[in-house]
Formats: structure tokens, C-alpha cells, sequence
């Protein structure tokens, strides 16, 4: 920080000593949320520096609170893009985690809602459901899941127009009560902030989530069955990673979604092939721990041919 | 004359900060708080009117507040209490509740004596206010 810059705003009275950054990070305990980021999140590179900047940004707000100098409260709504199962559910807990260490929440909790949750049936319906909401939000973060549902142009008639703007008076006015974050398909998301400038102009970060290449998927594979407490056997390794490549092809692919619901098909087909060979009625502790190759190589994936979009006639994500 | 009724009505009206610590203490013993009004300043009634529904699942006090703040805004001139329902089994009763919004002018209660036989009285209180049907009150 230049030395003249800070005299020039600094107020009498206040104290003037060097701050000891590092302490002030290690105090606020962030850095423990972002290595965790780092270490649960595999890839999202360019989020994990977004959020480090963030949390750097929202640091120095706060050691200049301190110091006397200006710092209006910031705004902290976002926004997050991408595809299914990107991960912006996990991100936004860690977030809220962050901004609770960081005391710009003072309760931290996540409150995840889609369009159900705030826009009535008939009218009168959706202001008190929407406050509702907003009520239990208060304190922590507020996470809209597919928020372009909100806003539906060829309804003129919708509720939804009425839970944005109590949404927006919300935003503007409380913003120390609440943060919001809105999530979404890249591209619908865009078509709701350009038909919705006020939210647009109200959110102050935009992060998009990018989708995660066949390592990543492999790596976060390795990584939630460490947490099941279960294995890959030899061999099932590479063609874990044929899956993969096969399954990010085909229609409807959600990335960590996708890897989740595959590595559960894989534990149903592992528990059957057990049950069906326990003849001897005995099985070690490695073969409970173990997917062989024979549980991945029973999905459809295998059986339909590579070619993708002929199977289901849908068109590839 | 001020009504007083519930926890710290002896005292100077709460401020908002000091309604915001004491919801927030409600809140830290997971007590569940609901905002009640009315303008029937009778002691023995007992049954005020519940603004909205109870509040189960608020985690922070700013959702009470922006509650009370539009009951407010509703009942500029009634009394709004604070309720705070203690669920717990065994329990389940109020275990704090305390009045955070009255009428600018209080005018009092009609004290009516009623002579019986044997020159024993009878004892009757009455609300100035309750001369008027209610919503006209204050």
C-alpha cells in the first residue's frame, strides 16, 4: 500500500501502525476453507482463483475497516455459470463458509431454493413465500438454482417478475443481512441478465464454471470412492476411463453428477456379483472394498455403440 | 398509563439493537419466536392475533426484525409482542416473551366498584380504548 495514499484518507485518531497481513489471514481462518477448496475440488481453476480473490478483496475491506478508512460494505451477490454438475453447489457452501470467516455473514449457512420455492401459485401467493424464504436466508447465503426460471417473457402474467423484485429490493437494501447467489446454464443465464439489468447491475461477480476434462473426471472419481471406501481392482482403472470418455459424449452427461450415479451403478453391480458368487459363503475384506472390471464393463454405456447421439437420438451436451 | 405486560415492561422501550440481542438469544436456544399484536389492552387477554406463522426455521434475527418491522408498518398503534416457544419435550411452552411496540397515547383503564350486601365491592377494570370497536382503538 503506498505509504502518502494511506495518510491522505486516514482519519485522525486512528491507528497508524503497520498491520501484520499474515496474521490478520491466519486469524481469519480462510485459508483453511481454501485449502480445502483445493484439496475437495478437483480442477476449477478459474474459480479457485476468482474465490482467492475474493477472499483477498474482502480481507483487505476488513483490515481497512480497521484502519479507519473507507470501505463500503461490498457487494458480494453472484453468479454462477455452467454446466450440471460443475460443482457450484459444493462452491456455494464453501463460499458461505468464507464469507462467514470472514464476517460478512454472521450465520453462514446455505439456503438452496429453485423457482418452487419463491413464486406463488395465484396472486398474493408469491410476496409472503418469497419474504419466507428470505427470512430463513437472512445471515447466511441464498442460492438459486436455475434462477432464469424465475423470469418467463411469454408469460406476462408470471410471478415470477414479482419474486425478482422483491428479490432486488432485498439485495439493494439488506445487503448485510443476506447474500445472494444465482446459478445456472451459462447461456440461459445470460438471456436472464440481459432481460433483467437490474439484477444484472446489482451482481458483482460472475464466475463461470468450466467443464471438467476426462482427468479431472478420473481424479474426482478417485476421490469420492476414497470417501465411499471402496477401490478400483486392476485393470477396472483404465476402463473406468474408457467409461468416461464414452459416457462425456452421450447425451445428458453432468460431469461429477454423471461420475457420481455411474461409481452407484458400479457398487449395485458389485453387490449382486457378490451375492451371486458367495457359493463358498465367504468374502474378504477385499472383495467388499473392490469394483472389478466386470462391474463398469456391464453399463449401457459399453453395450450401445460408440457412436454417440444414435442411441437415444438426442444431440450431445 | 403504560401498559406493562411480559419481560422488561418496567423498562425504557427496548431499542431495535436491543430487541435484535435478545431475538438472537431466542434463536441461539433454538426456541422458535413469533411476532403476536393486538389493541385490546385488557390484562387478562390473553389471546393476541399471530402476525404470519411462527417462525421455525429462521437461522438470524434480521428475518425477525424484517418481520416485526412490517408488523409494524401494519399496526403502527397497536402492542406487538414478542413470543419465544420452546419446543423441546417436556417443555413446550413459551419461555420469553416481551412487548416491543405499544400505542403513542395509553389512555388507561376505568376502575368501576360495585357495591353488594354486607358492603363488599366488586371490582371491574376497564379499557378506556375498548369503548371504540377494535382497529378504531388507538
Amino acid at each position: 500500500m503506498n505509504a502518502s495514499l494511506h495518510h491522505r484518507h486516514s482519519t485522525e485518531g486512528t491507528d497508524e501502525g503497520p498491520l501484520d497481513l499474515a496474521a490478520a489471514f491466519r486469524d481469519s481462518h480462510v485459508a483453511e476453507v481454501l485449502e480445502e477448496l483445493e484439496r475437495d475440488l478437483v480442477g476449477l481453476v478459474p474459480v479457485k482463483s476468482r474465490i482467492r480473490d475474493i477472499a483477498a478483496l474482502l480481507l483487505i475491506d476488513k483490515l481497512r475497516r480497521n484502519m479507519g478508512l473507507c470501505a463500503g460494505a461490498p457487494s458480494l451477490h453472484m453468479s454462477f455459470t455452467g454446466n450440471p454438475g460443475t460443482g457450484k453447489t459444493t462452491v456455494a457452501l464453501r463460499m458461505a463458509q468464507i464469507l462467514h470467516r470472514l464476517g460478512y455473514v454472521r450465520k453462514g449457512h446455505l439456503t438452496a431454493v429453485t423457482r418452487d420455492d419463491l413464486v406463488g401459485q395465484y396472486i398474493g401467493h408469491t410476496a409472503p413465500k418469497t419474504r419466507e424464504v428470505l427470512k430463513r436466508a437472512m445471515g447466511g447465503v441464498l442460492f438459486i438454482d436455475e434462477a432464469y426460471y424465475l423470469y418467463r417473457p411469454e408469460n406476462e402474467r408470471d410471478y415470477g417478475q414479482e419474486a425478482i423484485e422483491i428479490l432486488l429490493q432485498v439485495m439493494e437494501n439488506q445487503r448485510d443481512d443476506l447474500v445472494v447467489i444465482l446459478a445456472g446454464y451459462k447461456n440461459r443465464m445470460d438471456t436472464f441478465f440481459r432481460s433483467n439489468p437490474g439484477m444484472s447491475s446489482r451482481i458483482a461477480h460472475h464466475i463461470d464454471f468450466p467443464d471438467y476434462s476426462v482427468e479431472e473426471l478420473v481424479a474426482i472419481a478417485h476421490l469420492m470412492l476414497e470417501q465411499m471406501q471402496y477401490r478400483l481392482g486392476p485393470e477396472a482403472d483404465s476402463v473406468f476411463r474408457e467409461y468416461i470418455e464414452r459416457r462425456k459424449v452421450r447425451p445428458h452427461f453432468a460431469n461429477a453428477r454423471s461420475v457420481r450415479n455411474a461409481l452407484d451403478r458400479a457398487r449395485l453391480r458389485q453387490a449382486s456379483r457378490l451375492l451371486g458368487h458367495s457359493a463358498q459363503g465367504v468374502v474378504s475384506r477385499e472383495n467388499l472394498l473392490t469394483l472389478e472390471v466386470a462391474d463398469i464393463r456391464a453399463s449401457r454405456v459399453f453395450a450401445d455403440p460408440p457412436d454417440p447421439g444414435t442411441a437415444s437420438g438426442g444431440s450431445p451436451a | 398509563m403504560r401498559v406493562t405486560q411480559g419481560a422488561f415492561s418496567f423498562l425504557p422501550d427496548l431499542t431495535d439493537e436491543q430487541i435484535r440481542s435478545q431475538v438472537e438469544y431466542c434463536l441461539g436456544n433454538g426456541w422458535a419466536v413469533a411476532i403476536e399484536y393486538t389493541d385490546d389492552p385488557h390484562p387478562r387477554n390473553s389471546y393476541w392475533e399471530m402476525f404470519g406463522v411462527p417462525m421455525f426455521d429462521i437461522r438470524d434475527a434480521a428475518g425477525v426484525l424484517t418481520e416485526l418491522q412490517a408488523c409494524r408498518h401494519t399496526f403502527p398503534d397497536h402492542y406487538i409482542k414478542i413470543n419465544a416457544f420452546d419446543s423441546t419435550h417436556g417443555r413446550e411452552s413459551l419461555r420469553l416473551s416481551f412487548m416491543v411496540n405499544r400505542p403513542a397515547n395509553e389512555p388507561g383503564f376505568w376502575l368501576e366498584r360495585q357495591e353488594l350486601a354486607g358492603r363488599a365491592v366488586r371490582y371491574t377494570t376497564h379499557a378506556y380504548a375498548t369503548n371504540h370497536p377494535e382497529g378504531e382503538r388507538y
